[in-house]
């Protein structure tokens, strides 16, 4: 039994804690939040130059790590500095989706996509779907030696940046079936392809994109057609495990925020954290947030193995709930202060809850871990 | 023991539904009904519609233009006005000053603000809140010294409630600064035009502006604006605050936003299945629902007691308290059932003129936002900390 990080680890931990420590503060995140993509394409460039990057693939992908700690060391770095890069979309989901399924030709997009110069998206949630991975009513029709694309995608996570689209699509079964989805590797500039981007309340762009008889190469197909499901259960565990991490280390911070605030705001004449209710608040705080840590190693420590899915579930439910709480007690404990867009606090408090709208939330992975037998 | 409301009080329902039915302009309350920001001229708007039927300020006397309503009858104009979706009334002139100057002020005074906060010929904020004095209210240090017949103000109020929009503000200031610190309060009102005074805009979590810091610098403020006696405005203010404090549940608000949680239940699917179907999701709804139903009543029971003469105490402080925590709940719920659709934030959809299409369900686009801001809702009024002392120390006794 060991809990500590291997070196390799600690040193990626020290270089990106420093990194994004000197990049970030409110001024500037908020100045990146309404910039022109929701995020800084220079701190994403001196990223990729930093390796972190690469520190999702693994050495057979180009990259030098991909495990499970690592997601987790980065994400919660990611986390505690606030940072709005778009790792999670680009290097974890599509680029997971492109390291697992891709022939030798397609993955020759990994190596741009690790030195930081392309951005993905994956087009996969519908508006019907809710949070069911195998919900996918947008087809594929074999046309020619081609594709035919129709259908509407969701709230597709930096589908306002993205150049290019990894596309699920059924090309035979029912909608809800588990056999029948395909994946494709598209161009967002394509033809046929309708883009509506937007902000959100914590940074980086999302879209919602409509396919309109949008006809594909046959070579745009990733991996076999009607068989992607486990590939995105796969890419999707791996994304759960990173925000939350991600979450961990928000939380981390409004915690440190709140417990400094308590420290120095004044009211009757001492310290607000002189009165014992504001203690205990926070003593419960803590308490949670050290649950929350312990679930992410253990979704970490299992994500190559047969219990991956009960763990994955087991900490996203978890870290819903400790979200909410740690994200609410952090704003009621500043008073006025943590309401307001200029203090720090508002984007962790934000973030925190917000990522218990990606990928399922806490009752989706309550549902589920009690389907998987567990309970 | 009967639950039932009178005939009397049921034919008030009836007539101010009649009213709703006929006066309520459609345009407004789609807005309200999806959280949409009113304007300053559409909130301007609903106040003239009311006060030409005689009921903006239902808890005025008639001979200062008001209802005269009793608690019950304001609970269910409260009631009829949330369930319609109709604007809220602002309520810094009409349940904050307007009953401080009908106990406190001088002739002249009732004479001139009175029926200018009716006619909304003044819009007026609340200058209490400092950086250093929030809870500590007392402690605040916004100095106004007398200089023959002026006061000289200078210092900063801060959390300004439409601040922007206001030309009229009520200040809590410090006039004596050599005793017990809730004595040396003073109660005044100032002109916003009045040179030496900056509004400074805060924008909240969720992107909107609706508080501000104000800035008075050597502001120079006529005598004849000092409301009661000099050093007493604590008195005054703490008057005040039991007439901020009714309608402090916000059950009205809560069953209006209960009834538009269940809609989009009812739409937004999962599994196939419309979430309302979802036994996790419904067991939620069914829970809050459960106490609001109980709060209901809660507040029924002190509303009664008042309107039989006894001022409400620590009870409302319990009504706070309840009332805030499930108006959050639904909240969050709300939130919730968008899913993925709670991500977008297109400010531009909650602006005029805006045509397109929305993204994800229509109230999707403030489901996140609305939550985060109601987040205000257990810290300002008193902090729901605030509240539990003044529960421990005034029923418990401990
Ligand atoms: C959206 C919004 C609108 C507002 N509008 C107005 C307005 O129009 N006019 C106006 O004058 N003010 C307004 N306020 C200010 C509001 O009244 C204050 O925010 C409130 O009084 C709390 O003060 P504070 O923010 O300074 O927090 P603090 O008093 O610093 O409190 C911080 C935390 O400490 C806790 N705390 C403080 N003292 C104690 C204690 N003794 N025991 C236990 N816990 C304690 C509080 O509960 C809170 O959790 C507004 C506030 C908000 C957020």
């Amino acid at each position: 039994m060991d809990f500590n990080l291997t070196e390799e680890r600690q040193m990626l931990q020290d270089s990106l804690r420093r990194f994004l420590g000197d990049k970030y503060n409110t001024e500037n995140r908020n100045g990146f939040i309404a910039s022109e993509r929701g995020f800084s394409p220079d701190v994403w460039h001196e990223l990729a130059e930093l390796g972190m990057i690469g520190a999702l693939f693994d050495a057979a992908d180009g990259g030098f790590g991909g495990a499970g700690f690592d997601l987790a060391v980065l994400f919660e770095e990611l986390g505690r500095a606030g940072a709005v890069d778009p790792l999670l979309e680009t290097g974890v989901l599509a680029g997971g989706l492109l390291a697992a399924l891709g022939n030798g030709v397609q993955k020759t997009l990994l190596g741009e996509v690790i030195a930081g110069s392309v951005q993905l998206a994956l087009a996969h949630g519908e508006p019907a779907a809710r949070y069911d991975l195998n919900f996918v009513e947008t087809s594929a029709q074999e046309s020619g030696d081609g594709w035919v694309l129709n259908g509407h995608k969701a709230v597709v996570l930096n589908g306002g940046a993205a150049n290019k689209l990894i596309v699920s699509a059924r090309s035979s079964g029912a909608v809800g079936g588990d056999d029948g989805i395909s994946l494709f590797l598209v161009d967002a500039k394509s033809a046929g392809i309708e883009r509506r981007s937007y902000g959100t309340l914590t940074g980086g762009h999302s879209a919602d994109i409509r396919f309109n008889d949008c006809k594909l190469p046959a070579d745009a197909l990733l991996g076999q057609a009607g068989g992607a499901l486990p590939a995105l259960e796969t890419a999707h565990a791996r994304a759960i495990l990173a925000i939350c991490a991600e979450a961990l280390g928000a939380m981390e911070t409004a915690k440190d925020l709140t417990i400094e605030y308590l420290k120095t705001r004044q009211q009757f004449g001492r310290p607000i954290g002189k009165f014992q209710v504001l203690q205990h608040r926070m003593a419960d705080v803590l308490i949670e947030i050290e649950q929350a840590r312990s679930a992410v190693i253990n979704a970490a420590g299992h994500l190559e193995d047969g219990d991956r899915d009960l763990h994955i579930s087991a900490a996203k439910n978890l870290i819903g709930r400790v979200g909410r709480q740690v994200a609410e007690e952090a704003i009621q404990l500043h008073g006025g202060i943590g309401m307001t867009q200029e203090y720090d606090l508002a984007h962790f408090a934000k973030r925190i809850v917000l990522i218990d709208h990606l990928f399922g939330d806490t009752d989706h992975h309550l549902e589920r871990f009690i389907a998987l037998g567990a309970a | 023991m009967d639950l039932k409301f009178s005939i009397k009080e049921e034919e008030f329902r009836a007539e101010v539904r009649g009213f709703l039915d006929e006066k309520l302009p459609e345009r407004l309350s789609e807005k309200v009904r999806l959280g949409q920001g009113l304007t300053k001229a559409e909130m301007e708007e609903w106040h003239a519609i009311l006060n030409h039927r005689g009921w903006l300020a239902g808890n005025w006397p008639a001979q200062y233009g008001g209802a005269e309503w009793n608690a019950v009858q304001r609970h269910i104009f409260e009631e009829e006005t949330t369930s319609a979706h109709a604007p809220r009334i602002v309520p810094f002139g009409l349940a904050m000053l307007g009953p401080v100057l009908q106990a406190f002020g001088s002739d002249a005074q009732k004479a001139h603000y009175l029926p200018r906060i009716l006619n909304g010929d003044d819009w007026w904020c609340q200058g209490y809140s400092e950086p250093g004095a929030g809870s500590d209210l007392a402690s605040l240090k916004t100095r106004a010294v007398r200089e023959a017949d002026h006061y000289i103000v200078n210092g900063q109020k801060t959390w300004t409630t439409l601040g922007q929009y206001a030309n009229m503000i009520f200040c809590l200031v410090r006039t004596d600064t050599e005793c017990k610190p809730q004595a040396g309060i003073s109660f005044l009102l100032i002109d916003m035009k009045t040179p030496g005074i900056t509004v400074r805009p805060i924008r909240l979590l969720d992107g909107s502006i609706e508080v501000n810091e104000v800035f008075f610098d050597d502001v120079k403020v006529p005598v004849e604006n000092l409301v009661g006696e000099e050093n007493k405005g604590w008195t005054y203010a703490k008057f005040l605050l039991t007439h901020e404090r009714t309608n402090i549940a916000g059950v009205g608000f809560s069953n209006a936003a209960l009834v538009a949680l269940k809609q989009v239940a009812r739409l937004q699917m999962s599994g196939g299945k419309p979430m309302i179907e979802n036994p996790h999701f419904a067991a939620r709804i069914a829970r809050v629902e459960i106490d609001l139903m109980a709060m209901a009543t809660t507040n029924l029971r002190v509303i009664s007691a008042a309107a039989r003469g006894q001022a409400p105490g620590a009870e409302s402080s319990m009504l706070k308290v309840k009332g805030t925590v499930i108006r959050q709940e639904i909240n969050d719920l709300t939130r919730r059932v968008m899913g993925p659709y709670a991500v977008p934030f297109t400010s531009e959809a909650l602006e005029e003129g805006d045509n397109r299409e929305p993204v994800g369900p229509q109230q999707a686009a403030t489901a996140a936002p609305q939550y985060f801001n109601n987040r205000k809702l257990s810290i300002f009024g008193g902090s729901n900390e605030i509240q539990r002392t003044i529960i421990t120390k005034a029923i418990l006794q401990l």
